[in-house]
């Protein structure tokens, strides 16, 4: 077999095992809904879900777009926040005390609790769903990355001190690309959740995304859109997350453990 | 074999006066260098032998300025070593070759951190440990005596007056072992800087050194010190060398082992 073929089977044999699950799950529930006589208005049979998906694909792809520019746009946000707050922490002191706790706080308060409070200051647009993404993400992103900063091999800081490096070059040269492996995993954590803090959200108040079309579709007992949009959703995530993973595995090329299984 | 760059040779002198050192570990103070007194003349090829844990990658750490001493001074052509210091360059045990730099990159780390540019210089260098051809190859891909190499490279480019080398070829396999101790011994009369070698082979440091110096188990104290007035090319089963080991042996308490 060529290395073509091997390579063609591993991905399909990759790809077949959740697939298989998933077509497992699907044959149980279409099996409960028809045998138990379930309500489609409670749970609707697979074969409905997909005729809704199919029949509302043009609602459903604006609002995932909405979506999908909330997260991207919170990621790309709160990356660049919690990075520079990390970068700041480890270079002063100060900062460190003063932030730490904020940090942690950012945790510590459900956000899902301040979502309605987001709406009433950033409006019903993306921006509050922009911002509840950016808090979603940030706890993870910057305690990754303060981590990764503060972790640096001992011998490779010896090294820069060795050559008489100042203490700026050190964390900028040595510290921060020896943390980026730290921050990658920040990084897919938060591409997995991101979508969650955008869909709250848009459930609190908003004029379109699946959120809210989730919303609608559940105040209108149209249950099988309500399930499209969960499964539109969920594959936006997992794309999402899948896109990061493989950007930042082509990014950290050097790091030797970095070998997608 | 590549013709080595001439520099004009400024090897540096060392005086160590009293030195004394200790860390606390687990709550407990733990001396670890007792007195240590020596002076080491410019372009001296200085063994420092003993067993191990005694303290004496410590005495390299305070002579590289990494940390200050307890008590005692190091003087540097008279000056007192206070911090790391340009002219004073240390090759590690690990390679400690930064994975997201090329090997050209960590070649380059010494003029990087200078804010100096001389592409000529860090070629030179690559050349002459063996390496060229792989300059854009990552640390990952490296074999470990090319690693070792590669830091070997990263330290010459400096043009070190003095080369700190704690057990650089210990963790090397025995065949590239031989080799980089060839290569060193021929950088090093090429070169004309100081070296000072921590190592634990005592074979090694027959070879290499002009001067062994033997310490005691920790705390660190000097126990012997031996000139080999022996000629560079030095022959592994020279009569001469054999008498010597047997001597060392003896100190370090292994008079039966030899």
């Amino acid at each position: 077999m060529s290395a073509g073929a091997i390579r063609a089977g591993r991905i399909a044999a990759r790809l077949g095992r959740p697939l298989g699950t998933l077509c497992g799950l699907g044959l149980l529930w279409w099996g409960i809904v028809r045998l138990g006589g379930v309500p489609s208005y409670l749970l609707p049979p697979p074969d409905s879900v997909a005729r809704a998906l199919w029949a509302q694909r043009g609602l459903l792809a604006g609002a995932a777009g909405t979506t999908l520019l909330e997260t991207v746009l919170g990621l790309l946000l709160g990356t660049m926040g919690g990075g520079a707050l990390a970068l700041l922490m480890m270079a002063s002191a100060p900062v460190r005390r003063w932030m730490m706790p904020l940090v942690l706080l950012s945790q510590a308060v459900p956000v899902f609790a301040l979502a309605p409070l987001l709406v009433l200051w950033f409006g019903f647009g993306i921006a509050s769903k922009v911002v509840m993404a950016v808090l979603v993400i940030f706890f993870p992103i910057t305690s990754s990355f303060f981590d990764g900063l503060r972790r640096t091999p001992p011998g490779w800081l010896d090294l820069a001190r060795s050559m008489d490096a100042r203490p700026g070059l050190v964390l900028l040269r040595l510290r921060l690309p020896a943390a980026l492996p730290a921050l990658a995993s920040g990084l897919r954590v938060a591409a997995a959740i991101a979508p969650l803090g955008a869909v709250v959200g848009e459930w609190v108040g908003a004029s379109s995304g699946l959120g809210f079309l989730m919303q609608t579709a559940n105040t209108r007992f149209e249950t099988d859109l309500m399930f499209a949009a969960l499964l539109v959703l969920a594959t936006m995530t997992v794309l999402l997350w899948w896109g990061v993973d493989r950007a930042l595995a082509r990014m950290l090329y050097w790091v030797p453990d970095d070998q997608p299984n | 074999m590549v013709t080595t760059p001439t520099h004009p040779a400024h090897p540096l002198g060392l005086a160590l006066h009293h030195i004394d050192h200790g860390y606390a570990i687990g709550g407990t103070d733990t001396p670890v260098l007792d007195d240590i007194s020596l002076t080491i003349a410019p372009g001296e090829f200085v063994a420092l032998l003993g067993p191990s844990g005694c303290g004496k990658s410590t005495l390299l750490r305070l002579i590289a300025g990494l940390e200050p001493p307890r008590a005692g001074t190091i003087l540097a052509e008279g000056t007192p070593i206070t911090g790391p210091g340009p002219d004073r360059i240390v090759m590690f045990q690990d390679p400690t070759l930064y994975p997201w730099r090329t090997v050209r990159g960590n070649v380059a780390l010494g003029h990087d951190i200078a804010g100096r540019k001389d592409p000529a210089s860090v070629d030179a260098a690559i050349e002459l440990v063996g390496l060229k051809g792989f300059e854009r190859a990552w640390p990952h891909q490296l074999s470990g005596g090319m690693a070792q190499r590669a830091a070997l490279a990263r330290a010459l480019v400096n043009d070190p007056r003095l080369l700190i080398l704690d057990e650089p070829l210990g963790k090397l396999d025995s065949l590239t072992r031989l080799t980089m101790q060839t290569e060193l011994q021929r950088l090093w009369r090429d070169r004309g800087f100081t070296a000072i070698m921590v190592t634990h082979d005592v074979e090694e440091a027959l070879l290499l050194a002009t001067r062994i110096i033997v310490f005691s188990p920790r705390p660190a104290r000097i126990i012997g010190d031996l000139p080999i007035d022996l000629p560079p090319h030095r022959h592994r089963d020279d009569p001469r060398l054999l008498d010597l080991r047997k001597n060392i042996l003896t100190q370090l308490g292994h008079s039966a082992d030899w």
